[in-house]
């Protein structure tokens, strides 16, 4: 079964991959994009550090986010590795 | 009216648009008696550095670029004149950096894009707008050593036209592929511009000028926009996610993976960001350095720099030299080769004490820099740091300060927020002591056992998270949130990390320089002026009544305003209680920032709020001490 509901990105358990399903507008939008994080991409949870700081993989590239950020974007759960 | 129909092949199209933008071109043209101007761009760490360092030879002129603190190569290549730009994701003005290296590329003739073949992905988005502005690119395809290595394999021909510029494989790190720098820079040329941007850029192309500014203010560039008197574009997002999917796209089609063995580097990387293994690595880490600079660096070479070529060989010379002409006891003799003497103190300590600490500090800091660590730690030490408003990219000034924190004030640039620079900055003057004091103070507490250790520490520690936590909440504004790639691990090159640091290190001393002797100056007047015996009087009833330490210490906190160290040395001599040496530690640690660091303070952050700051270390410093001393006497 595909799960529909969305969840914010920092709330992924580590080893998910999961779906962006939505990205606040800002500044942190642009850069997100360019470094390949927008709508419709897969992306896998690496590490969630204590505290919520977040390491998630794109194909090969890896990307930390601060909290405050990840939890921003909504994902939706696509499975667990 | 253009023509935009289909009938074109890509080539004839292509020269059918060169045609129509020369009349963009000719002011351009007017000037073109001048040398043509190859640019670097790349991402960060994609060995941009390298290249120039080849191309450029030894001729290289490092420049702060005008107005802002980024730096800046310029070098000579035949008849091009190329330069290293800071290494962005994107065009655009989110950053100083970017603004720079947008600025370059803007006025460049030729653009030549070095990409990791590694991480296709995210550098073809630079790529794709690169050729979107309408530059002559050719690409440099670095790293393919690696891309075997990882059982990449990559189409080199496809790609190429897919871009439509020429692509050149390289490994720059094993110098294969220099030899086809020059055929780079001649072959580059436009590529396949967006088809739907197309028609927009020439609608835009009559307010800005030139195709690449058209692009950046649909891109809804604010600077570029605000320069032509148009509103910015609204459609950034568009043109990036449509920039995205023909990345996808193109990487799809040239890209294929043998096998995704995961490799050590790999598995190291991870392990460094992980939340049971990143500790343990970071106080790894945290102990060769502290052996390496800790030991080696600030104990034996500085002992041996300081005492033996400054204060036994450089100083009694230069004061037999100076002594010919001027009497040592005059005013002259005073500020020239006096205890404070521009000539004996200030050389021995930027020449013996300092340089060689800031060399080992930005050896490390490049160590870490080139083999990746720095960004995990970032990463590891975010959520810290957002409890004091800042993010984990501050933890490079944080480091740097324990080596000394004029360095650190000035790395505080780096930083996102004007917000984060001036907590990053305040609490470097208040909490962090360098390392010419750490030494002092570590020997001082070897001698008054671990309890006073830890009192210390933790005295210290509470005022670092305090002041962190009230400018935090005082100061209107959010913490940015961190956002960074993790680039691969790799082992440094010597050669690039060296020369990394040879540049810093110059240029700090270039910078620090002048204020330190600014500062032994001042202080070299108010000695012959008798106005530092003013102000020792002045503090002692504070030592003695407030503090209860010997009337003596107050001469060490006037001596503190010069050198850090200075002020803990004073101290050593002194006979102090076990309790009067942690209260004596504690004051001089958080006490006012040191001559030099005062005045980068002041060029950083404004007299305003420097002296804020100043005034702020004076309050803290003796109302902590203070504080302390009751409690403890």
């Amino acid at each position: 079964m595909v799960k529909h509901e969305t969840i914010p990105l920092h709330k992924v358990a580590r080893g998910s991959l999961v779906r962006i399903v939505e990205v606040p507008d800002g500044t942190s939008k642009a850069q997100l994009i360019r470094l390949g994080i927008h709508v419709g991409v897969l992306v896998k949870c690496l590490e969630r550090l204590p505290g919520g700081t977040l390491v998630i993989k794109k194909n090969r590239q890896e990307i930390a986010l601060g909290i405050n950020l990840a939890s921003t974007i909504l994902v939706s759960h696509v499975r667990h590795d | 009216m253009h023509n935009h129909s289909s009938e074109f092949s890509p080539d004839q199209h292509r020269l059918h648009h060169v045609e129509q933008h020369k009349h963009v071109g000719i002011s351009a043209l007017a000037h073109d008696i001048r040398r043509s101007k190859v640019v670097l761009v790349g991402n960060p760490n994609v060995g941009k550095s390298l290249f120039f360092n080849h191309l450029s030879g030894l001729y290289v002129d490092v420049s702060n670029y005008p107005g802002t603190t980024i730096e800046i190569s310029e070098g000579r290549f035949g008849t091009y004149d190329i330069y290293d730009t800071p290494g962005v994701y994107g065009i655009s003005s989110f950053s100083d950096e970017e603004n720079v290296t947008r600025e370059i590329v803007l006025q460049s003739d030729i653009v030549l894009n070095v990409v990791d073949a590694v991480h296709l992905e995210r550098d073809l988005f630079l790529t794709l707008q690169l050729i979107d502005m309408g530059k002559n690119v050719a690409l440099l395809l670095n790293f393919m050593d690696e891309v075997e290595k990882q059982g990449i394999e990559i189409d080199v021909k496809l790609l190429s036209t897919y871009l439509g510029v020429p692509v050149f494989p390289t490994a720059a790190v094993l110098k294969t592929g220099f030899d086809s720098l020059p055929l780079a820079i001649e072959q580059a040329r436009r590529g396949e511009q967006d088809k739907m941007l197309h028609p927009k850029l020439h609608t835009m192309l009559s307010v800005s000028g030139s195709e690449a500014e058209a692009l950046l203010i649909l891109e809804g560039d604010t600077v570029i926009a605000e320069r032509h008197g148009v509103p910015p574009g609204t459609e950034r997002e568009d043109i990036y996610i449509e920039r995205r999917n023909r990345v996808n796209l193109i990487i799809n089609a040239i890209l294929s993976e043998r096998d995704v063995r995961t490799r050590l580097s790999t598995m190291i990387g991870r392990w460094s960001v992980n939340a049971w293994t990143g500790v343990p690595i970071l106080f790894g880490m945290l102990y060769v350095i502290y052996l390496f600079i800790g030991t080696f660096v600030a104990q034996d070479l500085v002992e041996f720099l300081e005492t033996r070529l400054g204060n036994e060989m450089w100083e009694p010379w230069i004061r037999g030299v100076i002594g010919e002409y001027v009497a040592p006891q005059s005013w002259l003799g005073t500020i020239l080769v006096g205890e404070f003497g521009l000539a004996t103190m200030t050389i021995t300590y930027l020449l013996f004490l300092l340089f060689p600490l800031v060399v080992a500090f930005y050896l490390t800091l490049a160590v870490m820099e080139d083999s990746g660590y720095l960004p995990r730690l970032a990463t590891l030490v975010d959520r810290s740091l957002n409890a004091i408003g800042l993010n984990g990219s501050a933890v490079i000034p944080l480091i740097l300060g324990f080596g000394c924190v004029t360095m650190a004030t000035i790395t505080t640039r780096i930083l996102g927020t004007e917000r984060e620079k001036r907590i990053a900055a305040t609490i470097l003057q208040f909490a962090v002591p360098c390392s010419a004091q750490l030494a002092v103070i570590a020997a001082m507490l070897a001698g008054a056992g671990f309890q006073a250790m830890l009192i210390f520490g933790g005295t210290i520690f509470v005022v670092f998270v305090a002041i962190g936590t009230i400018l935090h909440r005082l100061l209107p504004g959010k913490t940015s949130p961190l956002l960074i790639d993790l680039p691969p691990m790799r082992i440094p090159r010597l050669d690039n990390v060296m020369k990394k640091t040879l540049y810093r290190a110059y240029f700090f001393m270039k910078e620090a320089t002048p204020w330190f002797f600014a500062g032994a100056l001042g202080v070299g007047l108010m000695q012959v002026t008798g106005l530092l015996t003013v102000w020792q009087n002045l503090l002692t009833p504070f030592t003695t009544n407030w503090l209860q330490l010997p009337r003596e210490a107050s001469v060490s906190f006037v001596m503190g305003m010069v050198r850090r160290d200075f002020g803990a040395a004073g101290l050593y001599d002194l006979p102090l209680t076990t309790e009067q040496i942690v209260v004596a530690l504690v004051t001089i640690t958080l006490f006012v920032p040191c001559i030099a660091s005062l005045m980068v303070l002041v060029k950083e952050r404004g007299t305003k709020e420097a002296s804020l700051i100043w005034i702020g270390t004076w309050v803290t410093a003796f109302l902590v001490g203070g504080l302390l001393s009751q409690a403890l006497m």
